[in-house]
């Protein structure tokens, strides 16, 4: 037998990894928290900006949301969030559902057909010149349309589906439901956690827009906020002369811009969190 | 009386258009799934088959004005591969992409199995849920947070590192325009994001190891640490490897958006990866042909890496699970 002892230190030592496991991931958010809420006359006295602040100000939130870019940036985010995600479910579930069907004629095919495209695009610039060439070059639809389907929900969506009791479709075609009766009366009610799950991915993963404003918008009123947000880390950053006529560091209004736009995501993904590993999880196993 | 025989008559009569009436009816049957199946495969097709076709602009000398069609091809067809294949660029692209991708993959791996056994050695639920809670977070953090952070930590004028380094007498470091400390800023800040993610799948394969097996273990005299290396290893290993060799499939995406967002032009020689690149020569330069080329060349050696490590993933399954 292993000596007592031996185990309870064991279990310290766990614990210990544990908490220090949590804290290298927080420690870095508070410390940017800190720094967009230190004043610059603390940042003055210390040399440098310290861990915690004896005072705090909001100033540079207040500085921000002046900005007129800010708040458009953020309209424009939530626009492209609330269109992205809608969008996603119109077109991913009745496919989804279609897909699952295993008596459908030239199923495999389709299957394949969706399926061959995370192996395999076209690449950058041919999506740049369909992009331009169904008209959507520098609109917000932009950062809508070209990922209104992500094949990986489609998968996760259609093994659900495939899951349900075949019994349950059965009855209820039997007393005279079409397909879209059954979709919309039986397998949607039943498949509303996972809805949420892809709905959720779908939320966050629009609510990071970047890429697709970066490819396709050149308008700067259209710019989403994290691009926003990257253009004012670059701009100030040690790279480019310094914005001296600011009262407060250019440091500290940076990550007051990080905060901003992670804000969101770290206050809601507590309440979601399960949703999402779960997501994860049905996505490994798939693959 | 007409009514019933009516069938029987088409069903005996026309014996060889049988087959394709009866499909024609199924499809008919089925035509409220294919209203189902139509928007989603219209997106497919013109967001995702129609660029397929235009990798043709890889083969010619792309005019805006001309278009795709009516741009003469390339003399050779082969040209802008050749320029690529021939030019200093090649050697360096390939090496950065390959390197980042490696050592992101390694220490990801390494580091989420360490962390899967911490919680999964923890005995305090709570204090698991809340470690779980906060390490996943990070996954959901856009890399412009990433990037955020990064300068928070690692700016050689104001990031908290540099500080204490200066304060203790020492000079700062330009970890974010430096070649020796740029690629393991971009290793490091990805594996923290994807810390806790990344060990979920183990999490799961962990705790499908029979419990019988510690119990019998623990009676044996086997410490924690040797039940750790002897039986919860031993348990994740064909989840590790699987996960390894469908990494091989995507070896060459060493993460397009963090780089493009983090880099600069004094890493370029360590950080340029094929996608930004081609994103620089392709979209910034205008040079649509020789991008798409180099676009289809890693899409092509992607296709072949995903296809024979799926193999063999499917090869080795059999044995492993």
């Amino acid at each position: 037998m292993v000596s007592r002892g031996s185990e309870r230190y064991f279990d310290i030592f766990i614990y210990v990894l544990l908490l220090l496991l949590a804290f290298i991931c927080v420690f870095p958010l508070l410390f940017v928290l800190s720094v967009s809420l230190t004043p610059y006359s603390e940042v003055l006295r210390n040399g440098g900006f310290i861990l915690i602040p004896k005072s705090i100000t909001f100033e540079a939130y207040k500085i921000l949301f002046g900005m007129e870019e800010i708040p458009r940036a953020f309209l424009v985010t939530i626009f492209v969030t609330v269109m992205s995600t809608a969008l996603n479910l119109i077109l991913t579930i009745p496919l989804a559902f279609a897909l699952s069907r295993k008596h459908l004629i030239g199923r495999g095919f389709f299957i394949f057909m969706i399926v061959f495209t995370m192996m395999f695009g076209g690449g950058l610039i041919p999506t740049y010149l369909v992009v331009q060439w169904t008209g959507l070059l520098n609109t917000v639809w932009a950062m809508i349309i070209p990922g209104a389907i992500s094949t990986w929900n489609v998968l996760i969506v259609k093994t659900f589906f495939e899951n349900l009791p075949e019994e349950l479709f059965e009855s209820a075609r039997i007393d005279g439901a079409g397909e879209f009766k059954v979709l919309s009366s039986i397998a949607l009610p039943l498949s509303i956690p996972v809805m949420v799950t892809i709905g959720l991915f779908c939320v966050v993963a629009s609510w990071n827009t970047f890429f697709s404003a970066i490819f396709y918008i050149t308008d700067n009123d259209l710019n989403p906020l994290q691009v926003i947000v990257r253009r004012l880390l670059v701009s100030t950053s040690e790279l480019d002369v310094g914005n001296t006529d600011v009262t407060l560091p250019t440091t500290t209004l940076q990550m007051a811009s990080v905060v901003m736009a992670s804000l969101p995501v770290i206050v809601v993904y507590p309440f979601v969190q399960k949703h999402l590993t779960k997501g994860m999880l049905v996505g490994a196993l798939k693959g | 009386m007409a009514l019933p025989s009516a069938p029987k008559a088409s069903r005996t009569g026309i014996q060889p258009g049988k087959k394709t009436t009866s499909l024609w009816k199924n499809l008919w049957s089925m035509r409220s799934l294919y209203l189902m199946l139509l928007p989603g495969i219209i997106y497919y097709v013109v967001y995702k088959y129609v660029p397929m076709y235009g990798v043709l602009i890889a083969f010619k000398d792309y005019d805006i004005l001309s278009g795709i069609v009516k741009s003469p091809w390339a003399d050779p067809w082969y040209k802008h591969f050749q320029f690529f294949f021939e030019s200093p660029y090649f050697n360096q692209l390939l090496t950065n992409t390959f390197l980042i991708s490696f050592y992101k993959t390694v220490w990801g791996t390494f580091l989420a199995i360490f962390v899967a056994v911490l919680i999964h050695e923890g005995r305090i639920p709570w204090l698991n849920r809340i470690v779980q809670t906060l390490s996943y977070m990070p996954h959901f953090l856009s890399y412009v947070i990433i990037y955020g952070i990064a300068i928070a930590f690692f700016s050689e004028t104001s990031g908290l590192i540099n500080r204490l380094i200066v304060e203790n007498g020492g000079s700062a470091i330009p970890f974010l325009s430096s070649e020796s400390y740029f690629r393991s800023v971009l290793v490091g800040t990805d594996v923290w994001k994807d810390l806790g993610w990344g060990a979920i799948v183990y999490l799961a394969a962990m705790s499908s190891i029979d419990s019988t097996l510690y119990e019998a273990a623990r009676i044996e005299g086997a410490g924690r640490l040797r039940r750790i290396w002897h039986i919860t290893l031993p348990g994740i290993r064909s989840v590790i490897i699987l996960l390894l060799v469908l990494k091989i499939g995507s070896v060459l995406d060493a993460g397009f958006e963090q780089i493009y967002i983090m880099y600069n032009v004094q890493v370029y020689p360590v950080a340029d990866i094929i996608d930004t690149w081609v994103y620089r020569v392709g979209l910034e330069q205008l040079n649509f042909s020789l991008a798409t080329a180099v676009g289809l060349f890693k899409s092509v050696i992607g296709l072949i890496l995903v296809y024979l490590s799926n193999k063999l993933a499917r090869k080795w399954g059999g044995n492993l699970w």
